[in-house]
């Protein structure tokens, strides 16, 4: 999968697990949390989608990694590729 | 005689039942026969007849934290919020902090923890890809927490488990609480989600005491010959209850005001009732109300639709109300089914705006009487125009022998 595609997959589950946020004017090196209403909640439930659609495990250290879209993607993209 | 303070009133009134959603429409149903019992598929049983509520539950949620939460946490929002804005009551006045939420339930956890199992299955018992919400919503104060998230109340929010009898502990408990001090608002009732889990539709068919018809508006038959059991159901009622000097300064309206109440236990057996001490029960609540059986004018049943069931309650209403010509006796369940947690609460609203039209609805689908079911005063067909109402007594009982009557008094000064 490249770069592309994991940020859209990564995009797929923002979308439905924050459900009524505006996805489309979002900006991929600000922190999620600062433009998108998430909690820690909604934080684990990425990481479990993670696990269910795609098989990547993340484990708990490497959760920062997650923070942007675009970390998101540099974080993801080796690991969807394998 | 009880202080303005000390004295309690209904002032706002929320409900989600199977055949309504608000107490206007909750009343002309009954008083229309309008059945809310249909069938539904449920999983690994096939098709049962069961009482699914069907209000908006968007309209005072959003659609992230109603994914978050439960189904019971659903109907708690919707309910508490429908009360709040029947009361006119509104939030940004009020110090959320001497506000209480006590909600009666039968169970709770049920639903979500079947569907993780069933989730589990599906993923080849990989338990690491069990929720993380399992937790927070499996607690049991998950209904009353939600609630308060939702409107942001910071007193003391909790459920009150008491089995099928926890629609009237809810309100009982409010009642104390506000009595008590610790309060000076209480949304108090009761609510079940109980028809979104197998395992209630199960058990009560293991144990012979599930209804079932092809007709799904003719299954839930209290007292009748030919009842078959229980026809599940699920929704919720609550209550604005507040003290008479606030109610009064606010110049609300007043439903009317508890006088009455007593809870007690049968201590002999897990599922059958007591008809001893359901008399007593009964009889508590009147000492406590300081009236006799013939100063009550509505006794609602609970009348689940059991062969037991019913006949232990009728002997026991009969031996309490004997000495009374002018009481007459209702029930709700063959039109909606038994709410569970939220039957006490359901069930009274169903009967308050007698204290207006002065009108008794009937029991429902009551065609042939049982004749050990055959109680004075019993309104088996159609509704009664009785003239004046004035009080209420509404029985509820639940498993492991708990016994709750509520009596409630058109409002004088």
């Amino acid at each position: 999968m490249q770069a592309e595609q994991v940020r859209q997959v990564v995009l797929d589950i923002i979308a439905d697990v924050s459900m009524e946020d505006d996805l489309s004017n979002i900006k991929d090196e600000v922190a999620l949390r600062d433009q998108l209403d998430l909690d820690s909640m909604d934080f684990l439930d990425i990481v479990m989608e993670l696990k269910k659609r795609h098989k990547v495990e993340v484990p708990q250290e490497d959760y920062p990694r997650l923070a942007s879209l675009s970390s998101c993607v540099e974080y993801l993209t080796p690991k969807m590729m394998q | 005689m009880l202080n303005n303070q000390q004295r309690i009133v209904i002032t706002g009134v929320g409900l989600a039942s199977p055949n309504a959603n608000n107490l206007r429409e909750f009343r002309q149903a009954l008083l229309e026969k309008k059945s809310g019992v249909e069938h539904i598929d449920m999983r690994h049983m096939g098709k049962v007849c069961a009482g699914n509520a069907h209000f908006d539950e968007t309209k005072h949620q959003n659609k992230k934290m109603r994914k978050r939460g439960t189904r019971a946490g659903a109907v708690s929002i919707y309910c508490a919020k429908e009360a709040l804005e029947d009361a006119g009551l509104d939030l940004t006045n009020l110090d959320k902090d001497r506000i209480g939420i006590y909600l009666g339930i039968t169970e709770h956890g049920n639903v979500e923890t079947e569907n993780e199992i069933h989730d589990l299955y599906q993923n080849n018992l990989d338990t690491s890809l069990w929720s993380h919400h399992h937790n927070p919503r499996t607690v049991a104060n998950a209904p009353a927490g939600e609630v308060s998230l939702n409107l942001g109340i910071t007193g003391p929010a909790y459920t009150i488990g008491a089995a099928c009898a926890a629609g009237n502990l809810g309100l009982i408990h409010g009642m104390q609480m506000l009595r008590a001090g610790e309060v000076d608002l209480a949304l108090a009732g009761g609510i079940s989600e109980s028809t979104h889990t197998f395992g209630i539709f199960a058990a009560f068919k293991s144990q012979g005491a599930l209804a079932f018809d092809e007709n799904p508006a003719i299954a839930s038959r209290p007292m009748d010959k030919n009842r078959g059991g229980i026809v599940v159901s699920e929704g919720g009622c609550i209550y604005t209850l507040e003290r008479l000097d606030s109610a009064l300064a606010r110049g609300a309206r007043i439903y009317g005001e508890i006088v009455g109440h007593a809870i007690n236990s049968d201590a002999s057996d897990f599922v059958l009732p007591n008809t001893e001490r359901q008399i007593q029960c009964m009889q508590k609540a009147l000492k406590v109300a300081g009236l006799t059986p013939r100063d009550i004018d509505i006794v609602n049943l609970h009348a689940t639709g059991t062969n037991l069931g019913d006949i232990q309650e009728c002997k026991a209403v009969a031996a309490v109300f004997e000495s009374s010509d002018k009481t007459f006796v209702n029930a709700t369940k063959g039109l909606i089914g038994h709410t569970m947690g939220a039957a006490g609460a359901l069930e009274l609203a169903g009967n308050l705006p007698s204290f207006e039209d002065g009108l008794v609805h009937p029991c429902y689908n009551l065609d042939e009487l049982d004749p050990e079911c055959a109680i004075k005063g019993l309104v088996e067909k159609e509704t009664m125009n009785v003239g004046e109402v004035n009080t209420i007594l509404n029985n509820s009982f639940g498993m492991l022998g708990i016994n709750s009557a509520l009596i409630i008094k058109k409002y004088k000064e």
